[in-house]
């Protein structure tokens, strides 16, 4: 049997989405807490940008279940040995991406290697040239004459599979919204096409649509050919930046909730009691924030790396010695970016203490811990969600940039910063190997714009002041 | 105002002590000297002897914080936290890892830093106001909406990708100037022009729609709706009202950036090979100096708190109504 492998950040993640689901459902029968996110998802940028959000959350905890498979064993012992690689489900899932290896750099769709060999040919001769790829387009008899072809018919293949599967979707999803709604399935399907519903689904359905498209493409044509290329070592880096979702998504969420908690409790309490705990919290944050991140940071990392090089015996793979350093950088993370957050509560808790509600509470002797968490905190946690939504994006991209100063995330884990400062020297190369950094570049662009969209429009619904705009 | 500034300098001390025992907790604590002195000299060939060479030639072995071996005052000065921490306040920072003279390397490398950061926050201030004016003056119209969603597809776009983008385009394929590199006097503006360009094009997004939200924000105030009543131009309530009030949160923002501009970017810096603060403190990183880290800490963190306290004058200064107390 396989054995399981649970990292620290798995369990963070399940933690966090088992929160989100929590709160789906505790807020579906709240009214007050429905309509700002019903007014996020009617905006038509919000919503398409929601759904290429979940689309990187799927690969990212498709990516989260760890386990390692066992060995074949020689002997006849009972205990079964298990293989130091760490896979995840999405390994299997895109099956032969991650064995099929290269021997070095080729540009995507390649059938030749990026660099030329000696090749002894079957009459002993020898010629430098471009060898074949051992898997890209390994199927071609004649590549030069073939290939175009081939790729076009691939992609046609997908394009019919994509309009299949999205004519059933959308059947799928005019039944469901004719039920919902209690109206003919023939209106409802007129009102999704034109666009007359509340919830922009015929927008919806657009980018799911785009995006079975892509995933069709790339099950076609990569199960022949390397669509990104191969980097270096001749690994297929379109499974690179797939595996690197889940480094972006880990920091830029789980910062966010290591430190909330404590965010959340300072900022509340110095607001509230005022005085003398006011002085220490803000004492606190004043000096934190003093220090320039990225140094506190390397500061760290550093340390980090002193004590694991001491402490090697502690981890049993590397997956696992990388998940800790990972985990380490979000904590480090938090505690340089909780101060922002802090602040922004201890002022509006200032103000909230001064309204009539909280006046009458605090003269019907209402406890203060009680106060706090009943009245002040639902009040203020418009802040948090806007300081979240919008804190995770700069932190994707603050994970490229602290992988290439050296304090990012593990050299051994894939992640987009490590991709681009893989590749960042072979721009020097004649011709350029362009397409390592391309890749990371254009799925960690997509990932931060979609945040940034999606953020835009929670700001716009949460925040009182731009609500009446 | 002098009062006040010396005030606000007195607020500072604390703070100033607190990063020093922290950045202190940090490199000594966490991690002692053996510790470091092993990671130097490699896990494998490491003797007690080697440990204790490499400690005593850095100045790593005394004792933390009391020596009880030293007389009088010395239990406390010849020690650590006084050699190594303390000393910085005064701005003796000692010799990095490879017995260089710190203060020495950081005279010599700010003039590059100060010559890329000043040029990029002048052009990109000019160029983000004249955006976000722009934006602010066609509000509300397609002009507005797809200036907005340009500048978040701007910073969207990872900082590197505009460094890695611009050199090759501008200096590889167009040719129009070194890829890297610097030098002295008037021969290094041919090596600031790319760093510079590529500073402000980056900053772009992220500025200008930080920027419009400060006109709209204006915009919407009664003076402004009084000034359109009297018949005023839109352009002339624009330059005249809105513009110069909505500077006030504009220049305070600048001001507290003014003192960081020492310390230069690390990116930047970096990949153009300027020998600037910036690629000294990456490069501090990279080689796990621990020396030249804790000094570029504690440099970083007056020269924001220098920022702080410069945010609060120039808050007087520009806005009247903001009284000192």
């Amino acid at each position: 049997m396989i054995k399981p492998v649970i990292l620290w950040t798995d369990i963070l993640i399940f933690l966090l989405t088992a929160v989100v689901i929590a709160f789906i459902y505790y807020a579906r029968s709240k009214p007050h807490i429905r309509a700002p996110w019903k007014r996020v998802f009617t905006g038509k940028v919000a919503a398409a940008s929601v759904v290429v959000l979940l689309a990187f959350v799927l690969a990212g905890l498709l990516d989260s279940m760890h386990f390692r498979l066992p060995l074949e064993s020689n002997s006849d012992s009972d205990e079964t040995h298990y293989a130091g690689e760490v896979l995840s489900v999405l390994d299997i899932l895109v099956g032969p991406l991650r064995t099929q290896v290269e021997k070095t750099y080729s540009a995507p769709f390649a059938t030749h290697l990026f660099s030329r060999e000696t090749i002894e040919q079957s009459d002993g001769s020898k010629v430098r040239a471009y060898p074949r790829l051992v898997y890209g387009g390994h199927h071609l008899d004649n590549p030069g004459h073939d290939r175009l072809a081939d790729i076009l018919q691939r992609s046609l293949l997908a394009v019919a599979e994509t309009l299949l599967a999205s004519g059933l979707l959308m059947f799928v999803m005019a039944f469901w919204l004719a039920r919902r709604h209690r109206q003919p399935l023939r209106i409802i399907s007129l009102d999704i096409i034109k666009g007359r519903l509340a919830i922009p689904w015929r927008t919806i359905l657009l980018v799911l649509s785009l995006l079975l498209l892509l995933v069709f493409l790339a099950i076609n044509l990569a199960a022949a050919y390397h669509v990104l290329g191969t980097d270096k070592v001749g690994q297929d880096v379109f499974y690179l930046t797939l595996k690197s979702i889940r480094t972006g998504l880990v920091i830029g969420t789980l910062t966010t909730l290591i430190m909330l908690p404590f965010a959340i409790f300072m900022g509340i309490i110095a607001g509230y009691a005022r005085g003398w705990i006011d002085d220490i919290v803000q004492y606190v944050y004043t000096t934190l924030n003093s220090i320039p991140g990225v140094l506190l940071i390397a500061a760290a990392i550093l340390m980090l790396q002193v004590f694991i090089a001491n402490h090697s015996d502690y981890f049993e793979t590397t997956v696992e010695r990388a998940d800790i350093r990972l985990l380490f950088l979000c904590i480090i993370l938090g505690i340089t970016s909780w101060t922002g957050l802090c602040r922004l509560l201890r002022g509006e808790t200032l103000k909230l203490r001064e309204a009539e509600y909280i006046q009458a509470a605090m003269s019907f002797g209402v406890p203060h811990r009680k106060i706090m968490t009943r009245h002040i905190l639902p009040n203020v946690m418009h802040v948090v969600l806007i300081t979240v939504v919008l804190d995770f994006s700069g932190l994707v991209l603050a994970e490229a940039v602290l992988s290439y100063v050296g304090v990012g995330v593990d050299p051994t884990m894939n992640s987009w910063g490590n991709m681009i400062n893989g590749a960042r020297l072979e721009m020097a190369r004649e011709p350029v190997v362009w397409w390592s950094l391309l890749a990371a570049f254009l799925f960690m662009f997509i990932l931060v714009l979609a945040a940034n969209l999606f953020s835009d429009a929670v700001r716009d619904a949460f925040d009182p002041r731009t609500r009446d705009r | 105002m002098f009062a006040y500034i010396i005030r606000r300098l007195g607020y500072a001390i604390p703070i100033l002590i607190g990063i020093n025992l922290l950045t202190f907790y940090l490199f000594f604590v966490v991690n002692s000297p053996d510790d470091m002195a092993r990671m130097h000299l490699g896990m494998k060939r490491v003797t007690p002897e080697a440990i204790e060479n490499w400690k005593a030639s850095h100045g790593y072995d005394k004792p933390l914080l009391v020596n009880s071996e030293a007389s009088n005052l010395g239990k406390l000065t010849d020690t650590i936290f006084f050699e190594k921490s303390l000393k910085l306040f005064v701005f003796d920072f000692g010799s990095s890892d490879d017995g260089r003279d710190i203060s020495f390397d950081i005279s010599q490398r700010m003039w590059p830093s100060l010559a890329i950061a000043i040029p990029s926050l002048i052009i990109g201030l000019l160029v983000n106001i004249t955006f976000a004016l722009l934006m602010a003056f066609f509000r509300g119209t397609y002009v507005d909406f797809t200036g907005v969603i340009v500048c978040v597809i701007l910073m969207s776009i990872s900082a590197m990708f505009y460094i890695i983008g611009g050199q090759y385009l501008l200096a590889k394929i167009f040719r129009l100037m070194p890829i890297s590199g610097f030098d002295d006097g008037l021969n290094a503006l041919k090596f600031i022009v790319l760093p510079v360009v590529i500073g402000v094009v980056s900053g772009i997004g992220a500025g200008s729609r930080w920027y419009r939200t400060f006109f709209l924000e204006e915009a919407g105030k009664d003076y402004v709706r009084t000034a359109r009543a009297k018949g005023l131009a839109e352009s002339l309530v624009l330059f005249r009202h809105i513009l110069r009030n909505a500077l006030i949160p504009i220049v305070t923002g600048v001001v507290s950036l003014l003192p960081l501009l020492f310390m230069g970017s690390l990116l930047l810096e970096s990949f153009f090979a300027v020998p600037g603060l910036g690629s000294y403190t990456i490069d501090g990183i990279q080689n796990q100096d621990f020396a030249i880290v804790r000094v570029m800490v504690f440099l970083g963190s007056v020269l924001y708190i220098i920022g702080l306290i410069m945010v609060d004058i120039a808050y007087t200064m520009v806005d009247p109504r903001i009284r000192l107390s």
